[in-house]
Order: structure tokens, then C-alpha cells, then sequence
């Protein structure tokens, strides 16, 4: 095993399904972004603890957050650097819009190869979509193994690492060298919480394109005298993607019909708490055989 | 050719509920198309298995059947089925939204670049017209999924690609013997052509397979919190209400989420698909979400002190009320009316 070990999380800005208004969705049926709440993706977060888990027994080692999404998706680069993450890479580009998760997998893999990882560690699935393909699909596209629904990474042994796995019907134990990518699950470790010295640190961290939009003579001076304020942002062209494998164009699955959820309505009977109400609903139930 | 494909998963020997679901599904949909429906069983020890399959409506069980194939792990698995439907190609592939599934579909789908949709709720069979190209396409499979934290229901369709792959949960569809069986022809897949030394990389060191301990999904009657409930401990009313009416507690993602109880309760889109006599709603606003999990419940009372909850619009009876002051009175009128 090597002493250090590069280590790629993957997460996503996800926007906070608990909070959805009307103008969430656009008329092609694509998630309109824009006008939600953005949030850490929260199985990323357990990822991310996985891969400071990692950099705390191998010091040296250095952890990545590469993320896909608009320009404000550097906030959760941000984020993860104030808990610990060395930096990140924000992929952003026009030409990822649409992409399904076969295309957002190939994007990642495209950066993936420029950064050349010894281990990735992604979250098992992101709340917008519940899909929990992006991972499998970009250990596919490298070739490498996939671990899924880690829960614990036990230790190494020679060449190996060793991984306690949470599955439906109990606990699977496997040994795997790397290269490898694993998938977290929620019911792993929560993320530690932000590092008061490093918010201090991290936070005029700026992509060049926030740096251009927003920024005081003062920002610009203290990214021009420390380096590690400077977010990472990559285009297609920088990962060298073919644009054809992209957005809508790239992706297999299609929408074909999107509904607003609206119930067939149906008269319910209204009851009360009152004491009469429930009693006459028990005796209804188990005149029925409902119950009993 | 062009038949519909199931991966069938397989622990211990046994088939799992989810791939004689999807058989069902499947010979429903090879029926509507006109072609066969084909089993796909990769494991050990399994003379005998297509017996069970051909029953669920396979007419072709494809079998891959080594000491190294079980149990399950990803990449043999991988190697064998994207080999498979290189030669076969499927028109469709059904594979159980389970540990094993969400594995390996999207690792099947990543190699042959087809498209995959998760959590399927619903399959059909159903035409297409692109609105930019103006070509038409017959005979696709609508995946249809709620989306978006439930609050859209989506059909996507895969138009260029083949297979069209879909996922569906355990309990979604209805497990049923074919009222034909299906041919039930055994074809033995000569793994080794397909398999290299680097698909056994992964070393399964343990395993500690439980029997599900908590198990909701063929309870009678279920009494189900959610987010409304507040915290863990007002959960104890609705376990008490459940022991008196002999059935299990059940919940909304939004309150396993807030560490209520348990992820194995958890019904609804994300969770485990119910059809109990009586079911419950206590503090659940009723998301699409949750409700794809338990509308097909024969029948359900909600309680809620918001009476405009979308969960009432489903319900039978829609108590407004308050659930910790509603469940007691539940228990008690039961008890005295029962005896």
C-alpha cells in the first residue's frame, strides 16, 4: 500500500427536494435549478468523512472534492475544504446541461483521468434523482472495482483495503487494492463538522469565474499570494470530453412526459377526535373485518 | 432475439421475491410485444432453478453455474450479463431495485451505453413521436418513476438505445404464475469466454446474511408515522396501537430521515412497496413518495391535524385531529368494542 493516497470525493449541489415551489421544473421537463434551495448532497457528506477518515491514516494523503454543476456549485467545494478537503474541481460548462447520469458519468471520468486518483470516494445516491448510478457507471468508464454501500472502511492488509459493506440483508466484508471506487451509505459516520481555523482559511477560496463576477481588489490579492484560494474550474475542452457523449445529445434515457402530482380525488369520510367519531369508526372496522 | 430479459438475483439457492416479480412484469410486457421472455440466473448450485423461472412465465433461462459466481459480486456478474446481451440483444432488461440491482445495472448500462432508469413504479409498453425529428418510434417501454422528491411523476423512455433497462423495487409489481408457463428452456452460458482474472478482484472475506428482522411488507394492518409525529419518542403510541390491532409501524422517508425509527419501516417509493387491509397515516402529509408505496392498501384512515393534507384525498377516512390524542382513544375503543 502506499504511504499517501490521492483521493477524488464526488458530490453534487443538489437542490433541497423537502423545499419545492411551482417553478421548479422547466418546460422540457429538466430541473429548473435556479429556483431552489441548493444543499451538499447529504450521502456526499458521509463520503467525504470516508475519504478524511482515509487522509487521517495516511497523513500526506490529499483529498479532492470534484463536483458537476453551474457556477454556484463551488459553495459545497468550499464547504468540504472548511471540514477538511485540501480543494476541489468545479467541471462547469453549457454543454453539460441535460446530461443523465451515462453523461454526467463521462463527464466525471474525464476529469477523473486529468486528476489521476489513487481511490474515489461518491455518496451512494443524490436526493434529486435517487438514482444511484453515477457511481457504478464512473467506476465502469475507468475500468475499475466498485464497492458499494460502504459503511466502514475497517483497515488495509498488504496491498488491500478492507471495507465492511451495508447491504438489504446483512453485512458484507470485502478486501479490494486499488485503484478502486466506493459508494457511501447515510448510515456510515456523519461528516465532522467545519474547522473554525479553517473557515478562516478557505473562505475567500474563489473560481475564476466568481472571482471575475464578484470581488474587491483585496480578494484578488490574497489569491494572487496564496495559491490554495484558487478553485479549480474546468470546461469540456479542459477534460478533452467529446461533446457528443454530453448533455441531451449524450444521453440514452429521455423525458418523455412529466406530471405535476395532483391525486384522483376521492370523497374520504371527515371524523373528529371526538370520542363518539372514533369509537363509531372502531365498531365500523370491525364490523367490516377490517380488524379482528 | 430482441426478447425481455430479467437478471434473477439468487441467495442460497433461492430466487429472490423481486426477480419473480419482475417475471411476472416481464411476461405481461413479452406478451403486449409478441416475444419471449428470457430469465437470466448466474450463481451456484443451480440445477433445478428454471424450474421455479419457467413457471413466473420464462421461456428461456439463460444459466451461468460456478463455485466463483456466488455469492454475488459485481464485476463476474457484470462480465457475464453485458456478454450475454451482446449476443442476445434484448429489446428490454428488468433487474430488481436491491443491493445486487443497483449495482450491477448501472455498471451494465455504463459498458453497453444504454440508458437505465431507477425505481421504476410502473412499466408499459407505448409509442413515441420526437418533437425536433419528427421520427416515430413503437413499441417502447415507458418507464415511469415519481421524481424530483416526489413531486412529479416522470416517463422516460430510452428511443436509440438498446437494451432499455429499468429498475424496479422489491413489492412494486405482483408476483404471479404465469397462466401459461413459459417454455422453461435452459441454455448454458459458457462464462469463460466472457470472464478475465481482473473480474475477481473483490475478495468477500464476510458475510453476515440476517433474515430481515423487521419485515412490514405483509402485515396485515399498518400504523404509520410521519414527519408530524415530532420525535422518536411519540413513535412508542403508534407501536403500541400496532401490537393491539396485530400489525406492524411503518413510516415516511421524512421521519426515518429525522431518526424516528428505522430505515426497514420505511414505506413508499424509496422504501418498501404495502398492500395491507388497513393502513394507517398518522402525521403523513402525503407525498407522492410515499403514497406509491401504500395506495394500494385496501384501506386507509389518515390523521392530521391539517385537513387539507394531500394524504386525505387518497384516504377513506380522514380523521383532523391531533394523533396523540386520537391513537389512545384508538386503543381504547378497540379494546372495548373487540371483546
Amino acid at each position: 500500500m502506499k504511504k499517501t493516497l490521492k483521493i477524488v470525493v464526488l458530490a453534487k449541489q443538489v437542490p433541497d427536494t423537502r423545499n419545492v415551489g411551482k417553478d421548479a421544473m422547466k418546460a422540457d421537463g429538466t430541473v429548473n435549478r435556479a429556483a431552489l434551495p441548493a444543499i451538499f448532497n447529504p450521502e456526499d457528506l458521509n463520503a467525504l468523512e470516508q475519504a478524511l477518515v482515509l487522509k487521517d491514516r495516511f497523513p500526506g494523503s490529499e483529498v479532492t472534492l470534484l463536483t458537476m454543476g453551474p457556477g454556484r456549485a463551488a459553495e459545497i467545494i468550499r464547504e468540504a475544504m472548511f471540514r477538511g478537503a485540501d480543494g476541489g474541481v468545479l467541471l462547469s460548462d453549457r454543454k453539460f446541461a441535460g446530461s443523465d447520469t451515462l453523461a454526467t458519468s463521462y463527464a466525471l471520468s474525464r476529469a477523473i483521468l486529468k486528476l489521476n486518483p489513487d481511490i474515489i470516494v461518491a455518496g451512494r445516491q443524490a436526493i434529486d434523482g435517487d438514482t444511484a448510478q453515477v457511481g457504478p457507471q464512473v467506476a465502469e468508464k475507468l475500468g475499475w472495482p466498485q464497492i458499494t454501500y460502504v459503511e466502514e472502511i475497517v483497515g488495509t492488509e498488504g496491498d488491500e483495503l478492507i471495507i465492511k459493506r451495508r447491504l438489504e440483508q446483512g453485512v458484507e466484508t470485502v478486501a479490494c487494492p486499488l485503484p478502486l471506487l466506493m459508494t457511501v451509505n447515510a448510515s456510515a459516520p456523519e461528516c465532522r463538522p467545519r474547522h473554525a481555523k479553517r473557515v478562516m482559511k478557505y473562505k475567500y477560496a474563489k473560481t475564476a469565474s466568481e472571482a471575475q463576477s464578484a470581488s474587491t481588489d483585496y480578494d484578488d490579492t490574497l489569491r494572487k499570494e496564496r495559491p490554495y484560494l484558487n478553485i479549480t474550474e474546468w470546461s469540456v475542452a479542459d477534460v478533452d470530453a467529446d461533446d457528443a457523449q454530453l448533455g441531451l445529445a449524450g444521453s440514452p434515457t429521455k423525458v418523455k412526459k412529466i406530471e405535476n402530482v395532483v391525486f384522483a380525488a376521492k370523497e374520504a369520510k371527515r371524523l373528529t377526535a371526538a370520542d363518539s367519531d372514533i369509537d363509531g369508526l372502531m365498531k365500523e372496522l370491525i364490523a367490516s373485518h377490517t380488524l379482528g | 432475439m430482441n426478447n425481455v430479459f430479467v437478471y434473477c438475483e439468487i441467495e442460497s439457492g433461492k430466487v429472490a421475491d423481486v426477480s419473480l416479480e419482475l417475471l411476472t412484469k416481464g411476461r405481461v410486457l413479452a406478451n403486449t410485444l409478441g416475444c419471449d421472455l428470457e430469465a437470466v440466473a448466474i450463481g451456484h448450485q443451480l440445477d433445478g432453478i428454471e424450474k421455479e423461472l419457467a413457471l413466473y412465465g420464462a421461456d428461456t433461462i439463460h444459466v451461468a453455474d460456478a463455485p466463483e459466481l456466488a455469492p454475488f459480486r459485481t464485476l463476474p456478474h457484470a462480465a457475464i450479463v453485458c456478454g450475454l446481451f451482446k449476443e442476445e440483444k434484448p429489446q428490454i432488461a428488468l433487474f430488481g431495485a436491491s443491493s445486487v440491482g443497483r449495482d450491477l445495472a448501472p455498471r451494465v448500462s455504463s459498458a453497453l451505453h444504454s440508458g437505465l432508469t431507477a425505481d421504476c413504479t410502473s412499466l408499459e409498453i407505448g409509442d413515441h413521436t420526437d418533437a425536433k425529428s419528427g421520427t416515430t418510434y413503437t413499441n417502447l417501454l415507458y418507464q415511469i418513476r415519481p421524481a424530483f422528491g416526489g413531486n412529479i411523476i416522470a416517463t422516460i423512455i430510452n428511443p436509440d438505445h438498446r437494451p432499455q433497462m429499468a429498475t424496479v423495487r422489491e413489492g412494486v409489481m405482483k408476483k404471479e404464475p404465469a397462466q401459461t408457463p413459459g417454455k422453461g428452456i435452459v441454455k448454458k452460458i459458457d462464462a469463460s469466454k466472457y470472464l478475465n482474472d481482473t473480474d475477481f478482484v473483490v475478495r468477500i472475506i464476510d458475510r453476515q446474511i440476517e433474515d430481515r428482522k423487521i419485515n412490514i411488507k405483509n402485515a396485515p394492518v399498518i400504523v404509520a408515522g410521519g414527519y408530524g409525529m415530532g420525535s422518536k419518542e411519540n413513535f412508542a403510541i403508534l407501536y403500541e396501537l400496532a401490537e393491539v390491532l396485530g400489525g406492524e409501524v411503518g413510516a415516511s422517508r421524512a421521519a426515518v430521515d429525522a431518526g424516528m425509527t428505522d430505515h426497514a419501516r420505511q414505506v413508499g417509493q424509496t422504501g418498501v412497496t404495502v398492500r395491507p387491509k388497513l393502513y394507517i397515516a398518522c402525521g403523513i402529509s402525503g407525498q407522492i413518495q410515499h403514497t406509491a408505496g401504500m395506495d394500494g392498501s385496501s384501506m386507509v384512515i389518515s390523521i392530521n391535524t391539517d385537513p387539507n393534507a394531500p394524504i386525505n384525498k387518497i384516504a377513506d377516512y380522514a380523521i383532523v385531529g391531533d394523533v396523540m390524542e386520537v391513537v389512545p382513544k384508538m386503543i381504547k375503543y378497540y379494546k372495548q368494542n373487540s371483546k
